[in-house]
């Protein structure tokens, strides 16, 4: 029995609340993957084994599994960790924070860099809690300063609002340029 | 040599080279200082602008940021406990005592001079490395650099000790990422569900922007805000330089971990100081005093990963292979420029190699004169909000991963790998595998493909000198791991304190 029990003790490890949910869901990717393997990847009948474009996705994917069966081993043997859902959905409300980001990205080519980039500082900061006057002018001179570092200095790629087409000639041609 | 190192300084003698020194040098310094953003969070937000730049001058403005982050991490965690980056987390084991001694200012000042002490150290072991680099360089065939990738890969898994199964399998998902795309020498569609969007592949540069800025972003978003308060000191920060000498053999020794663990793809900084502070410990007359106070743990830790930036440029310049992430990162600007780092850039760019060791002891000297006189402004930077700074990161995420090639999918590709990032964080879970996987995958895919051409049996793979000393390393690393899980098993050892593996590289 005790020899059952060290050898339990070789799979616990630390851990942090939620890592079971995590390891389920890790391992059913990884089988999903290397179920796909033989409709996403190709064989050539007279190549090597190493050379095939199925080996590393093969390789990778059979070590990803067995990894991901090992963690989930450990984990099942490790002391349960209370709030555990606590933390999914802690994961889950980043998504939100995803959202903007997506957001802030498609409206850039639309409204141009400087407009949108302070817009969302702001509206950013207010979601975060803030609602200090400091806070919000930081916020907007924070995103003057990144537009004029990388836009106007450095050049960064980066496409000109189609709004600016609206602005007067001199101004337009400034504002499609630096800004 | 002599004449490399004036073609490497004329290198630096111009004004962009320079001015992107400074920025980078002193940038560094600040962003390392602040909780919550790290140089790889930096790195990453910077390494689109640089593309358009010339190689030098990217490299530099990188590798500034790269070389001085740990010089400003010391300030939080001497100060407020709090580690500005994931490296001087053996720092605050010391460095917090003596804070609470009142001693803040003597801390502070020895951990710049240890610092330096480290950075110079690791400079001088490359450039007097150099010519045997050259010599050896040309050696690495496709076979040795293969074994080598495959080596770094097995020490990446092994160096997380207590989270092997999560590092390997995130390593696994990175070697998997990079195979996601057209095939280049087949042409064959892998794993792209018939979505053009997959067929050019997962951009690492946008997988970096994720897992590092946006995943942090995210967290410090997600987390309840606080704002770090650190106390200014007084007193002058030369009287450092002076304690230092008397404590020579300890800052040379860490230094010397620091070089040697640096050099070794996979390991890194984290254990350098891991093992550097054992040895201090160890050797040391006050052994009780460590993590109570001890100078010469503070000194033993900020050697250590001071020296570690330098002796990782070495498997990057001479066979292209990163150690860690912030060299992989680095990586990806040679590439852009078509700088191919590895056995021929000894022999054909070999001024800018020489060029990036001068920048490297430029920026010691430029953060040390910086720190003398600003680490009180500093202590009022760093008390930045930090849901205010997961603002900030997201927006400056956006140039990174836009400016690329000003793809909406690359945006939500990188959303996506931010809230794994996220994920990963909260688990205490280590984001570097997948990046050294997704980089190491790569090139031994490449590497084993072109090896085989002259292999006849498996034993062709191994039978040149250096191709025979990797394979008998890798299999020595497994067997001491081997060793050591047999050992554990056997004396029912009781688990390690795990918080010290909070790696996550912010």
């Amino acid at each position: 029995m005790s020899r059952v029990k060290t050898l339990q003790a070789l799979f616990q490890r630390y851990r942090r609340p939620g890592d079971i949910v995590f390891a389920w869901v890790v391992l059913g990717v990884s089988l999903f993957l290397l179920a796909q393997i033989f409709t996403q990847t190709a064989y050539k009948p007279n190549g090597k084994l190493f050379a095939q474009p199925r080996f590393w996705p093969a390789v990778s994917l059979l070590g990803m599994s067995g990894f991901a069966l090992f963690h989930l081993i450990g984990s099942l043997l490790s002391e349960r960790i209370q709030g555990r859902w606590q933390e999914v959905l802690l994961w889950a409300s980043s998504l939100e924070y995803a959202a903007w980001f997506i957001m802030y990205a498609v409206l850039v080519p639309w409204a141009g860099y400087l407009p949108s980039t302070v817009l969302f500082s702001v509206l950013l900061v207010l979601r975060a809690g803030y609602r200090s006057k400091t806070a919000l002018i930081s916020a907007a001179v924070s995103a003057v300063v990144i537009v004029v570092l990388f836009k106007t200095f450095l050049q960064v790629k980066l496409p000109a609002g189609q709004i600016y087409e609206l602005l007067p000639d001199g101004l337009r041609q400034i504002m499609l340029t630096y800004f | 040599m002599f004449e490399n190192l004036i073609a490497g300084v004329e290198m630096l003698a111009r004004w962009d080279v320079f001015a992107a020194l400074l920025v980078g040098s002193i940038g560094g310094v600040i962003i390392g200082a602040i909780p919550g953003v790290g140089p790889a969070v930096a790195i990453a937000i910077l390494l689109p602008a640089t593309f358009s730049m010339e190689p030098i001058v990217g490299l530099t403005m990188l590798l500034g940021i790269y070389g001085s982050s740990m010089y400003g991490g010391a300030i939080p965690a001497v100060l407020i406990n709090t580690p500005g980056t994931a490296v001087n987390a053996l720092t605050s084991y010391d460095g917090y005592p003596m804070t609470e001694r009142g001693e803040g200012h003597r801390a502070v000042s020895l951990a710049y001079s240890a610092s330096f002490w480290g950075g110079i150290f690791g400079i001088i072991s490359l450039i007097l490395l150099s010519p045997v680099l050259a010599y050896i360089a040309p050696m690495f065939g496709s076979r040795e650099i293969f074994l080598a990738a495959l080596l770094g890969i097995i020490l990446v898994i092994l160096a997380h000790r207590g989270q092997i199964f999560a590092a390997g399998l995130l390593a696994m998902f990175g070697i998997f990422l990079q195979t996601v795309g057209l095939d280049a020498v087949t042409y064959t569609q892998r794993y792209t569900f018939g979505y053009s969007f997959l067929s050019s592949g997962i951009n690492l540069i946008v997988v970096v922007l994720g897992l590092f800025a946006l995943s942090q972003a995210f967290f410090l978003l997600t987390a309840p805000d606080t704002s770090p308060d650190a106390k200014p000191v007084t007193g002058r920060m030369t009287d450092g330089f002076k304690e230092l000498l008397k404590h020579k053999r300890v800052a040379t020794v860490a230094s010397g971990f620091g070089v040697i663990l640096g050099m070794i793809p996979g390991t890194g900084e984290f254990t350098a100081q891991f093992m550097s502070y054992t040895y201090a410990q160890k050797s040391s007359k006050k052994p009780d005093l460590f993590g109570k106070g001890s100078p010469e743990g503070l000194i033993a830790s900020e050697a250590a990963n001071n020296a570690v930036p330098a002796a990782a440029m070495i498997p990057l310049l001479a066979l292209g292979i990163p150690g860690e992430a912030l060299t992989a990162m680095m990586l990806s600007v040679f590439y852009v420029h078509n700088v191919i780092p590895g056995p021929q850039l000894f022999q054909n760019n070999i001024d800018l190699v020489y060029g990036l060791y001068m920048a490297l002891i430029l920026l010691n000297v430029i953060v040390v004169v910086f720190l003398l006189f600003s680490t009180n402004l500093l202590t009022r930077i760093i008390r930045v909000p930090t849901r205010f700074l997961g603002v900030m990161i997201l927006i400056l995420s956006f140039v990174g991963v836009y400016s690329l090639r000003n793809s909406l999918t690359d945006c939500m590709i990188a959303a996506g790998f931010g809230v794994l990032g996220l994920i990963l964080k909260r688990l205490n879970l280590p984001i570097v595998p997948i990046i050294l996987g997704m980089v190491l995958g790569g090139i031994m895919e490449v590497k084993l493909r072109s090896s085989l051409p002259r292999l006849k049996t498996p034993l062709d793979m191994i039978d040149r000198p250096i191709a025979f000393i990797l394979f008998s390393l890798i299999l020595l690393v497994l067997a001491l791991h081997l060793r050591t899980l047999l050992k554990e098993y056997r004396a029912h050892q009781p688990e390690l304190d795990h918080d010290m593996h909070d790696t996550q590289m912010r």
